[in-house]
């Protein structure tokens, strides 16, 4: 097991490596610098003093030597300046990222909540006029987007309560930022759920059918002893898996979420550092996701182990 | 009664409203929240040419002198002092003196003196050691020569020749005066000014906060004790926020024709003011690209615009039809219809126009089976992209085939001063309602600014001549030449002026938003919240 931590540990490193030169050179390939974004917002041409701010921006080193100089920084915690706003990028980005953890962590934990159960119920009760009710759920979890739905559920508050629920505010307490929180995380978590639901349906279908189960039946274990201790437990495998990808693919939703409920996270500065061209808050934050990812699919594959004993990584 | 005329009384009453002033007592303190629509690049003044940068920060700096902020119209005779108590030209009218007002502060607490003048002058004429990352209004003082002191309460302009308009310019949201001690870099992060609000903080992609300035030299003034400027990127939800009472006062013109409805059948005690944003939708043609080098295919390009339809369709019936300058009655050098429908295109009869633009088109070898395939190039924004494609509809009526080519918002001014195109929509935006400032940012040769590259040594001449001309009368006259020509040159045919709201609740008193503008009304000084 050591050997096998060893090994992962070595090859998240080297994936690691590989998306800080992709993420780099993607980054380049796209049209226009902060210089151009700069100038094209003023109006002016002046290809003068759009190379001078290049050259002050470093914009005019090799590729190379850009990229050695934010690789050594990041290894030194040196995140460089941001373009735009002109402060050192980690003092933008660190304090975006916990409304951003908190955001996403509601949205999982909505996901699974709502998407486990009702993905057994619905298999338990298959064919039934609420696995009927619950399948249109999840098909309509799937077919709306986030930002849509997002958009309803604040013309629903306007029209029916008279307030909106937007982050305009610090949040004054704890429970406040929750409520400000759950609605735009039900928002986003809807889709996983609908998604969850459905693949732990199918799952407990195919396990409800496995001998062992009818075998636990035969024994008098109970329904809720079957489906819960029996079923659920092995057909949670494909779900956890899911569940990894979902908090990976979260960030994708949150862009929208962030943007239509107003909320200061790093999705939605993402898209304005990526709409600026702001290189130092780009590169740093796209590292920072997949370094998330990276230890999401590790943890994934650890939990299996604790999940499903005849699991084990050799040495 | 017409259109027009409505909108000439509604101009008259809001005048006379201006004039009379406010007549209830204030009261103070109070937080205002206004919505921001995007993250401003930086927070200077001088540096951008954007509302957006304006409406947050002109509370924090004064000018010179400015444009009345209780009066709807920018023009000179609404011109008040401000960091200067009196002006005086010499008799030759080369050289502008201003008398400053004595005891006045930075907010960091060192006195404002005349070298404050010279250094904000130094560093846009780019005589200073101190530069800025971009100067867009360079071209605003070309003339001026020098901006010299006498003593620490007195600063003069000299010019290279007359120009009544500089009183104009400075008296614009875009003529800060900035302090000598703090530098370019700091102005564009943590401002600082001798304005009625000091800047607390921005935060990137959510606010701006301005706070009262207890040492402002306008005693009694600010009645707010704190702004709070909210960025809210979705106007969708900028609309609900503000239907539901968020927000004291929406961003600036974000209240579109269509949108006005919504607002006001949700809001109905929304006070809303449809203004002229000064802002043109326009077509661009690339003279060095054949077939558009030959300027009769130029010409027929301009007869077949079809502006009432552009109007009815994008704005609902409230943009204006117009010249490069905008049209009365807010517009204060706007041509007088029976001269404005004597330029090629904008003839009342559409179908003549289009009968003759189709009539060229056809000499030159085209028809319906032989159209002329084009891109139709623009910024990838709906505000670009929605008469782009109306444009494309109408250029199918002369045989020319258009296809829409959207930019990405990055590339765009780049790209059309590479001349990378050939057909195109633009949008202007003008800074202040004189032909100094519009026509020698957009059609001089020598602006930056002018990234059509449109170049014409007569108009040049003429643009100078205008510019010197101290009777109001005969510098029209120059003015409507000018327009004149530039329409014929095809230099930049204006389809037409787009007018939209700024909303705000009712209880928020004493703001009179400029009909011919956007950029000069945020100082915020006069106004209290009535809660």
């Amino acid at each position: 097991m050591a050997a096998y931590l060893i090994r992962r540990f070595l090859l998240m490193i080297l994936t690691l490596f590989g998306m800080s030169i992709l993420i780099f050179v993607m980054l380049r390939l796209v049209p226009g610098n902060i210089s151009d974004i700069l100038f094209d917002a003023a109006g002016m041409v002046n290809p003068a003093d759009k190379a001078r701010l290049e050259a002050e921006l470093g914009l005019d080193q090799p590729i190379i030597v850009q990229y050695w100089s934010w690789i050594k920084g990041l290894l030194t915690g040196d995140l460089g300046y941001a373009y735009v706003s002109e402060k050192p990028a980690i003092d933008e980005i660190l304090p975006r990222i916990p409304v951003t953890a908190k955001l996403a962590g509601l949205a999982l934990f909505f996901s699974v909540v709502i998407g486990v159960p009702l993905g057994v119920i619905s298999a338990v009760k298959q064919d039934s006029a609420l696995d009927y009710v619950l399948r249109v759920v999840s098909l309509s979890g799937l077919s709306l987007p986030s930002f849509w739905l997002g958009l309803l559920i604040l013309m629903g508050f306007v029209h029916y309560f008279g307030w909106i629920p937007i982050y305009t505010d610090k949040p004054s307490s704890f429970w406040h930022e929750v409520g400000l929180l759950s609605i735009p995380a039900l928002a986003v978590g809807f889709r996983a759920s609908a998604l969850i639901m459905r693949l732990t349906r199918s799952s407990m279908l195919e396990v409800l059918r496995q001998d062992y189960i009818r075998t636990a039946r035969a024994k008098g274990a109970s329904n809720a002893s079957v489906n819960y201790n029996h079923a659920l437990r092995n057909a949670v495998l494909p779900v956890i898996t899911i569940i990894g990808i979902e908090a990976a693919f979260l960030i994708g939703g949150l862009i929208v979420t962030e943007t239509v409920f107003n909320i200061p996270g790093v999705a939605r500065f993402l898209v304005e550092a990526i709409r600026w061209r702001d290189y130092p808050i780009v590169q740093n934050l796209v590292m920072f996701i997949a370094v998330v990812t990276v230890v999401v699919n590790f943890l994934v594959d650890m939990a299996y182990v604790v999940l499903d004993p005849r699991i084990k990584y050799e040495d | 009664m017409t259109r027009r005329s409505t909108l000439a009384v509604a101009v008259a009453g809001l005048l006379a409203a201006g004039a009379v002033g406010p007549a209830f007592a204030q009261k103070s303190g109070g937080t205002f929240k206004v919505q921001h629509r995007d993250n401003p690049s930086s927070l200077s003044i001088h540096e951008e040419a954007t509302v957006s940068v304006n409406m947050p920060m002109m509370g924090v700096f004064n000018n010179l002198v400015i444009f009345d902020q209780q009066k709807p119209l920018m023009a000179p005779e609404s011109i008040v002092p401000d960091l200067a108590e009196s002006w005086s030209w010499d008799d030759k009218k080369t050289k502008l003196t201003f008398k400053l007002r004595q005891g006045v502060k930075w907010h960091d607490g060192k006195p404002f003196t005349a070298a404050d003048v010279k250094c904000t002058f130094d560093l846009l004429l780019g005589k200073s050691k101190d530069r800025l990352r971009k100067n867009p209004r360079a071209i605003w003082y070309h003339n001026v020569e020098d901006v010299t002191v006498n003593g620490d309460f007195e600063a003069s302009f000299v010019l290279k020749r007359s120009q009544p308009a500089l009183l104009s310019m400075l008296a614009s949201g875009y003529s800060p005066i900035y302090p000598c001690h703090v530098n370019a870099a700091t102005m564009r992060t943590k401002p600082i000014g001798t304005g009625p609000f000091k800047f607390v903080e921005f935060k990137g992609n959510e606010s701006i906060t301005i706070v009262k300035n207890p040492d402002y030299f306008k005693k009694g003034k600010p009645y707010v004790d704190r702004i709070e400027f909210k960025i809210i990127s979705s106007r969708s939800t900028r609309t609900l926020s503000f239907v539901a009472k968020e927000f004291d006062m929406t961003f600036s013109g974000d209240v579109t024709i269509p949108l006005l409805k919504d607002v006001k059948s949700q809001a109905p005690d929304a006070l809303c003011d449809v203004n002229a944003a000064y802002v043109s939708r326009n077509l661009i043609v690339n003279e060095k690209a054949p077939p558009f080098d030959n300027p009769q295919v130029r010409r027929a390009m301009a007869l077949a615009i079809d502006r009432d339809a552009f109007i009815t369709i994008l704005t609902e019936g409230q943009g204006q039809k117009g010249g490069a300058m905008l049209p009365g009655p807010e517009g204060q050098w706007g041509m007088p219809t029976e001269l404005m429908e004597k330029m090629t295109g904008y003839g009342p009869d559409v179908a003549k126009n289009q009968a003759e633009a189709r009539k060229i088109m056809s000499d030159l070898g085209y028809s319906a089976d032989k159209t002329l395939k084009v891109k139709v190039s623009t910024r990838d924004i709906a505000i670009y992209r929605d008469p782009a494609v109306i444009l494309i509809d109408q250029l199918k009526k002369i045989f020319i085939e258009g296809e829409l080519e959207v930019v990405d918002t990055s590339q765009w001014h780049a790209k059309v001063a590479r001349r990378d195109y050939a057909v195109g929509m633009n949008l202007t935006g003008v800074g202040a309602d004189d032909p100094d400032v519009n026509f020698v940012e957009n059609y001089s040769c020598k602006s930056e600014r002018n990234y059509t590259q449109y170049c014409n040594p007569e108009v040049d001449k003429l643009i100078e001549q205008q510019s010197s001309e101290a009777d109001l009368q005969k510098r029209k006259e120059l003015v409507w030449k000018i327009e004149h020509m530039i329409n014929e040159d095809v230099a930049r045919p204006i389809i037409y002026h787009d007018r939209s709201a700024t909303c705000r609740q009712p209880y928020v008193k004493n703001f009179v938003h400029h009909q011919n503008g956007i950029y000069s009304n945020w100082r915020f000084e006069d106004v209290w919240l009535d809660k």
